[in-house]
């Protein structure tokens, strides 16, 4: 049963991802990167990763992506005027380095086995929340005090005139 | 009855029956809201429906309302995206509907030996869950404004994207005083946790430990639902109807339902977290146990209807007071929206935190 539900929605989180970088109109990949990222969300689900996978819907598929969201809204480009993507160097090499990711993982994922059984209650909110308080305490700090850097310098930023 | 049939029938029953609860009263609730109005404003509201001559002071209405909706034309407007025009109100309806899931109706009761939860889902990460669906509902007001092809309803989506963005933080950070004193964000344990009383005489309800937290929340969801006074991505007098101008027939009215199931779930998170959920005042497993020293025995039956009761009245009340208080309070500027959940909300809501802590610690010394 897991192993079916872990096929399903990893084709799905796949195939989204395909489909966000294959799409022509931005909101097409806005809207199937929304798919990928609840496809991974279930995955991690199926770890008893629950709060990861919360998370992951709370901050990616409910905040950033709205905001990608909200910036097509505000550009809103006509359909005939989308940019004419050709293929160029720079994409021939991306697809040769995406084939060349995918070997890689395909024969690092031959030494490492995907865990039997049940995974242990490493990803509930208790346990995430121990972790992070105790053996994590300083890193969690220094993310905290990066991410208020990254807000006073967002509000400088916006604060300058022109 | 075998385990597996047993374990799946009782999923599908739950889903069914609480799923048949929101939307019923989702139907009732356009009746109330009209007929709230109408009497609020001293006038009688509808009430001209009839089956065979029975008016039943208009309760009839609805069911009009949506054979209205059902054969009216479903059109497109020319400078719509016919793709994402058409998804925008499935994006909306879905995920109002989602929190339920975690909501419990009742205490654990026990059927033919096996102890069942009144819960759809009891998930260890509780109410991020509802956090997480409750932010999937900015898409279906976005993709209609955006995808309408028209510049009111695109007025419409950005104003309600910036406004549930801000308001999602305080929603968010309102709560964490319920998760500090409770000690979980697992909502059966939330609801198991006001169960106890507090001075000894008060119930120990989210809503006397966290007022505050209460008022802050209360106020979040609101906006969140895009209600009056926080119905700026609507509001009529500037943008005709917001993001749902271009929408006319059924996918209008699965707006109407989306909106309505917003007001049915809020209430229902509203009264689990800060009322107690199912928990009657001084209803204990056996029967009352007054702070005085009486005691009333109550059948286990009853004690189980009184509470799922409870949960009911409180689940109407709360869907009740969005009613009250949209007839009552107007409609706030933009600005002011803004100022008041950056500038007002959120630093209240941190010293909700602080002063949450503060007290915790001082009362554990």
């Amino acid at each position: 049963m897991e192993a079916v539900l872990f096929i399903l929605f990893g084709a799905i989180a796949v195939c989204g991802a395909i489909m966000v970088v294959t799409r022509k109109h931005p909101m097409a990949s806005a809207l199937y990167l929304i798919l990928t990222l609840f496809a991974v969300a279930a995955l991690f689900v199926l770890r008893q990763a629950h709060f990861l996978a919360a998370v992951q819907v709370i901050v990616y598929a409910g905040a950033v992506v709205v905001l990608f969201v909200f910036v097509i809204m505000l550009i809103n480009v006509p359909e005939d005027r989308l940019p004419v993507e050709r293929a160029t160097t720079m994409r021939v090499l991306g697809v040769l380095a995406a084939g060349f990711f995918i070997l890689e993982s395909a024969v690092l994922a031959r030494r490492f086995s995907m865990p039997k059984g049940p995974a242990a209650e490493v990803g509930t909110v208790e346990t995430v929340g121990r972790a992070l308080f105790t053996d994590y305490l300083l890193a969690f700090e220094i993310t905290s005090v990066l991410l208020l850097a990254a807000v006073i310098g967002a509000i400088a930023l916006a604060k300058r005139k022109t | 009855m075998t385990g597996p049939l047993f374990d799946i029938t009782v999923a599908v029953a739950r889903i069914a029956v609480f799923f048949a609860f929101c939307f019923g009263l989702v139907v009732v609730m356009t009746w109330v809201e009209r007929k709230g109005a109408a009497y609020i404003q001293d006038r009688r509201g509808p009430n001209r429906a009839d089956i065979f001559g029975i008016r039943a002071w208009g309760l009839f209405h609805p069911f009009a309302d949506a054979l209205k909706f059902l054969f009216k034309e479903d059109f497109i407007p020319d400078n719509a995206h016919r793709l994402f025009y058409q998804m925008a109100p499935m994006f909306s309806l879905a995920p109002a509907i989602l929190g339920i899931a975690v909501i419990p109706f009742g205490p654990d009761v026990t059927v033919m030996g096996r102890r069942i939860a009144l819960q759809i889902a009891d998930l260890n990460v509780g109410i991020l869950y509802l956090f997480a669906v409750s932010g999937m509902t900015v898409y279906g007001v976005v993709l209609a404004g955006w995808a309408s092809g028209s510049k009111y309803p695109l007025l419409g989506g950005l104003r309600s994207s910036a406004q549930m963005l801000s308001y999602e933080v305080s929603m968010g950070l309102s709560l964490i005083g319920i998760f500090m004193v409770f000690e979980s964000v697992r909502m059966s344990q939330i609801v198991a946790g006001q169960g106890g009383l507090l001075f000894g005489v008060l119930p120990k309800w989210g809503v006397f430990v966290q007022p505050l937290g209460f008022i802050l929340f209360l106020v979040a969801q609101y906006a969140e639902a895009n209600r009056t006074p926080f119905d700026l991505p609507e509001g009529e007098s500037e943008l005709v109807a917001g993001y749902h101008t271009e929408y006319a027939s059924f996918k209008f009215s699965m707006f109407m339902m989306a909106e309505y199931l917003h007001m049915v779930v809020g209430a229902a998170v509203v009264g689990t977290l800060f009322f107690g959920g199912w928990q009657f005042p001084y209803l204990g497993d056996a029967g009352f146990l007054f702070p005085g020293g009486s005691a009333v025995a109550v059948p286990p039956a009853l004690v189980l209807l009184l509470r799922i009761g409870s949960f009911v009245a409180k689940v109407l009340f709360f869907a009740w007071l969005y009613v009250w208080i949209r007839w009552t309070v107007p409609r706030f500027r933009y600005d002011q929206v803004m100022r008041l959940g950056w500038k007002v909300m959120l630093p209240l809501s941190l010293l909700n935190i602080f002063v949450t802590g503060l007290i915790m610690l001082l009362l554990k010394r």
